[in-house]
């Protein structure tokens, strides 16, 4: 306690270079709970969007069945089980046919993927609404993101090509009866969603698909015949790579920041030990041992962080709840990334995030207090006493 | 330890490394300090009065010979337990008051008591006692810059004598005082020695010092020349 009260006094009669300390550190509080909270909503935020919009509670792919390699699909397709067709029944399952395709907006060619989709689903936030299975044409929706860079437009037709369980081509034209926004890139950028029966028939695939994505994990195992089940841990993987990523880029910026303060500590430290050898001696002679005088100028350097939090908290407090609530516009094309992006990023403090930021620079500024601070215990106590440069 | 004796000292010996060889600063020094006394090691600059008063506070060990400060002999002396000797039982007081500057006057005199973990309501006590003593009680709140070289002393005084400590050790404790600070200084050193029986040994080569000390060690490169015991004050 004494060396916490002597501490104050000490940091309080150093006046300006103190504030000047404590403001830096308190930058680096701010920054380093800002920015991670920037990254932890945004993979909050994919994880929610990805969610409603594509996986579900986890999708049950076929066996060949490899996103990454589109030749797989002429393979990664097979009846659905019979356990996972009364799933979709009662609509807490929702089977998927994938295949590839080409169409051909204004003359212009562009592969697709074709995706067959039961349009009775509830479990995405796919408009399929606007798909209707028993009409003569075949209706179609794409996103946003199709229509613009293909120019489509509801009501447009669109010719389309594709190649049937056979491998024969066949060819005809879409009625596109719905656009619709989705801040998941995966279900929009190069997807024509279509109708499952109508996929089925047009392929000869009829009761076959190549996902399906489910309503809740499935409790007991995960293997059916033929199909294995993707759960969150594994869907998400590459969009907490992503994240991971880009917050390692972040971070460059508040490790400035934080080296900067820190170096400050370090530089007071040094110099705070240099001009006071002559209050060092007579803490000793006072009856102090010299790790307890260790222990104070340690303190005093810590109580730096100390301070900063409480300043950090004042200004840092109002500033970071209001970037959570008003969210912070994102920069057009951020969803080029391929990880869901919305208009607006919604930064998330959690208290983890909070006190862990609190304990890392509390921790790295009393280390960096502490290392001068060990001169103390070679230092001569008569000479100290007198002043002597040591 | 002799009765009636808080300090015996016995051949001792202390030495500096000093180039490749050593400086030999006491040597063979037998002195007996008594509860009570108010006396003074004396000499000219590099006798080694400062070293002898250090090794009285625990502040340095000797290279040779035995000391017992206060029951403590210095065989058991490590740094822990020279510590806590210094904290319960010895008052120091420097050239240079060596007083915290960003402490308050009250806050410099109640420091030794807050190591002592003495409740708060004893500290306060003990405190305004202490500076009543040395005539500060209007300066509770002033700060170090803000006193005269003799208040600044006074203030080191009362900070030394708050802990009631058996033993004082004062090292030139005017030497930058004018001659009227200097008395009532002394005369405050004085009357507390009087009024609570502390030891004071004083290491000064200062003759207004040595006016008031009854008992006068002389020392000379190192060596006891002298040892006279003082009946009546010659000022």
């Amino acid at each position: 306690m004494i060396a916490f009260k002597l501490a104050y006094k000490n940091l309080m009669g150093a006046g300006l270079r103190t504030l000047l300390i404590v403001f830096v550190l308190s930058l680096a509080y701010v920054l380093i709970v800002y920015m991670n909270g920037l990254y932890q909503g945004w993979d909050r935020q994919a994880r929610i969007e990805t969610i409603a919009w594509e996986v579900a509670d986890g999708q049950y792919w076929q066996e060949h069945y490899d996103p990454y390699d589109p030749m797989t699909l002429v393979d990664a397709h097979t009846t659905v089980p019979a356990q996972l067709e009364a799933l979709a029944a009662e609509g807490k399952a929702a089977p998927v046919l994938i295949t590839q395709a080409t169409i051909y907006p204004e003359g212009r060619m562009m592969g697709v993927l074709l995706r067959g989709i039961d349009t009775r689903q509830k479990l995405l936030s796919l408009p399929t609404q606007k798909l209707d299975p028993d009409s003569e044409e075949i209706t179609a929706m794409v996103g946003t993101r199709l229509a613009k860079s293909a120019g489509l437009q509801e009501g447009d037709d669109l010719l389309i090509r594709w190649r049937d369980v056979n491998g024969t081509f066949d060819a005809t034209e879409l009625k596109i009866t719905g656009i619709f926004y989705s801040t998941v890139p995966a279900v929009d950028q190069g997807q024509v969603w279509i109708p499952l029966k109508t996929l089925q028939e047009i392929t000869g695939m009829p009761g076959e698909a190549t996902m399906v994505v489910m309503g809740s994990a499935p409790e007991n195992g995960s293997t059916l015949a033929g199909w294995e089940f993707k759960g969150h841990d594994f869907l998400f993987k590459e969009l907490e790579e992503m994240i991971q990523m880009k917050s390692v880029g972040g971070s460059i910026f508040y490790t400035i920041i934080l080296a900067l303060a820190l170096l400050a500590v370090f530089d007071t430290q040094v110099l705070s030990i240099f001009r006071r050898q002559r209050e060092i001696g007579t803490y000793i002679a006072m009856g102090m041992t010299r790790k307890q005088v260790v222990g104070i100028f340690t303190v005093e350097g810590g109580m730096h962080a100390i301070l900063a939090v409480i300043l950090g908290a004042l200004y840092g407090f109002p500033l970071l709840l209001w970037t959570q609530k008003s969210g912070i516009k994102m920069p057009e094309g951020t969803d080029d990334f391929g990880m869901a992006a919305a208009e607006h990023m919604y930064p998330y403090y959690s208290l983890i995030l909070v006190i862990g930021s609190i304990i890392l620079v509390t921790l790295a500024t009393t280390i960096v207090s502490y290392l001068p601070s060990r001169k103390i215990s070679k230092m001569n106590p008569n000479d100290a006493i007198r002043g002597k440069i040591q | 330890m002799k009765n009636g004796s808080i300090i015996t000292i016995q051949n001792l010996v202390k030495s500096f490394p000093i180039g490749g060889g050593e400086f030999t600063a006491l040597n063979g020094i037998n002195l007996t300090f008594a509860k009570g006394e108010f006396s003074g090691i004396v000499g000219p600059s590099g006798s080694g009065k400062t070293t002898l008063l250090n090794i009285l506070g625990s502040l340095d060990s000797p290279s040779k010979g035995e000391t017992n400060v206060l029951g403590t002999a210095s065989g058991q002396m490590n740094p822990k337990v020279a510590a806590s000797l210094r904290k319960k039982h010895i008052g120091f007081i420097f050239q240079t008051y060596n007083l915290m500057s960003v402490y308050t006057v009250y806050e410099n005199v109640e420091f030794p008591l807050l190591l002592l973990k003495k409740p708060a309501a004893e500290r306060r006590a003990a405190v305004l006692e202490a500076l009543e003593w040395v005539g500060l009680t209007d300066k509770i709140k002033s700060k170090p810059p803000m006193l005269s070289g003799g208040e600044s002393q006074r203030v080191a005084i009362a900070r030394a004598m708050v802990k009631k400590p058996d033993l004082v050790l004062a090292d030139e404790p005017t030497a930058n005082l004018d001659a009227e600070n200097s008395h009532h200084i002394l005369q405050t050193m004085e009357e507390l020695n009087k009024e609570l029986e502390t030891t004071f040994v004083f290491a000064t080569h200062d003759e207004k010092v040595i006016g008031y000390l009854r008992r006068i060690i002389r020392l000379e490169d190192g060596k006891v020349v002298s040892d006279e015991n003082i009946k009546t004050r010659n000022s």
